[in-house]
């Protein structure tokens, strides 16, 4: 990813539940967002809050991973909910695709 | 120059200033993506051609043009016809918006004021976006910078070298261009309420 200026960590003022690991565990598919060297850090963070209502804190560790791991899931549940997912980042112009969680 | 977005919280409005010719730079980037998607055909199949011509919704194959298969990737990376299914079903309106998302950024533009033709100096362009205008905006700048990195081979980490670029060299021009709209984009991500 690309930081158009310095990067700034907000400490994450809003914290809402985090996603259920179980629901992780029992779900079979999962949407993978992929690491580019063109979309800003801060664009890719404020995607995952607008798309998932996920809290900034979570948006952003999410962001990390896909930024130093090179890929990330950022979702999980049923074949159908993922394609929507998909789409979605890929309206965003973000790198996604979908597999079996293993 | 522009110093970006700024959200004015009593009209929720994203608002930005910019010069005529920043105003025609963007309008002119948009317009080259809007040209891109609708005029790049979609990759034709290879199935049995009576199949192919019967079944003309949506293209099943990545796009040749490096640009769109960066804008349209291929969602299943381990199974082809899963792949080609949902690149059928999503590719045409995935497209479509794309475009559209890039026609209102050049209708905002003229709106505000952006002649068809630039021709006076000292032309200023207030730019004045909703909520939802801005998510548009956004998107846009993305398309717009993954076209541009796409075309240039901007890699991660390789700012250095188009630092290194003599002036003159039209890499290095474009490659400003490229920053510059990361700015703007910057400044509009911020801008806006989550």
């Amino acid at each position: 990813m690309s930081t158009a200026s310095p990067v700034e960590v907000d400490p994450g003022l809003a914290t809402t539940p985090e996603h259920d690991d179980l629901t992780v565990l029992s779900s079979p598919w999962v949407t993978i967002v992929w690491n580019d060297p063109v979309n800003l850090m801060s664009y890719v963070t404020f995607v995952f809050q607008k798309h998932f209502g996920y809290a900034k804190k979570k948006a952003e560790k999410l962001m990390m991973e896909v930024h130093e791991d090179g890929r990330s899931v950022v979702s999980s549940g049923t074949r159908e909910e993922m394609e929507r997912d998909v789409q979605a980042m890929h309206e965003y112009g973000l790198w996604a695709t979908m597999s079996k969680s293993e | 120059m522009t110093t970006g977005f700024t959200w004015h919280r009593r009209s929720r409005r994203a608002i930005a200033t910019f010069t005529g010719f920043e105003a025609d730079l963007l309008r002119s980037l948009a317009g080259q993506l809007v040209e891109l998607l609708r005029n790049e055909a979609a990759t034709v199949d290879e199935r049995d051609p009576f199949e192919a011509l019967m079944d003309f919704s949506g293209p099943t194959a990545p796009p040749e043009d490096p640009v769109l298969a960066r804008l349209f990737p291929t969602a299943y990376p381990d199974d082809e016809e899963a792949a080609a299914e949902f690149r059928r079903f999503t590719e045409g309106s995935l497209r479509d918006g794309k475009a559209r998302a890039a026609s209102e950024v050049i209708d905002a533009l003229e709106e505000a004021g952006l002649p068809p033709l630039l021709e006076e100096d000292g032309l200023m362009i207030d730019v004045e976006l909703d909520e939802a205008a801005a998510m548009t905006w956004l998107r846009c700048f993305a398309d717009v910078r993954l076209a541009l990195a796409t075309r240039l081979g901007v890699e991660e980490g390789d700012e250095e070298m188009w630092y290194s670029l003599p002036d003159d060299d039209p890499r290095s021009q474009a490659h400003d261009i490229y920053e510059w709209v990361a700015y703007i984009q910057e400044t509009l991500v911020r801008a806006l309420p989550v």
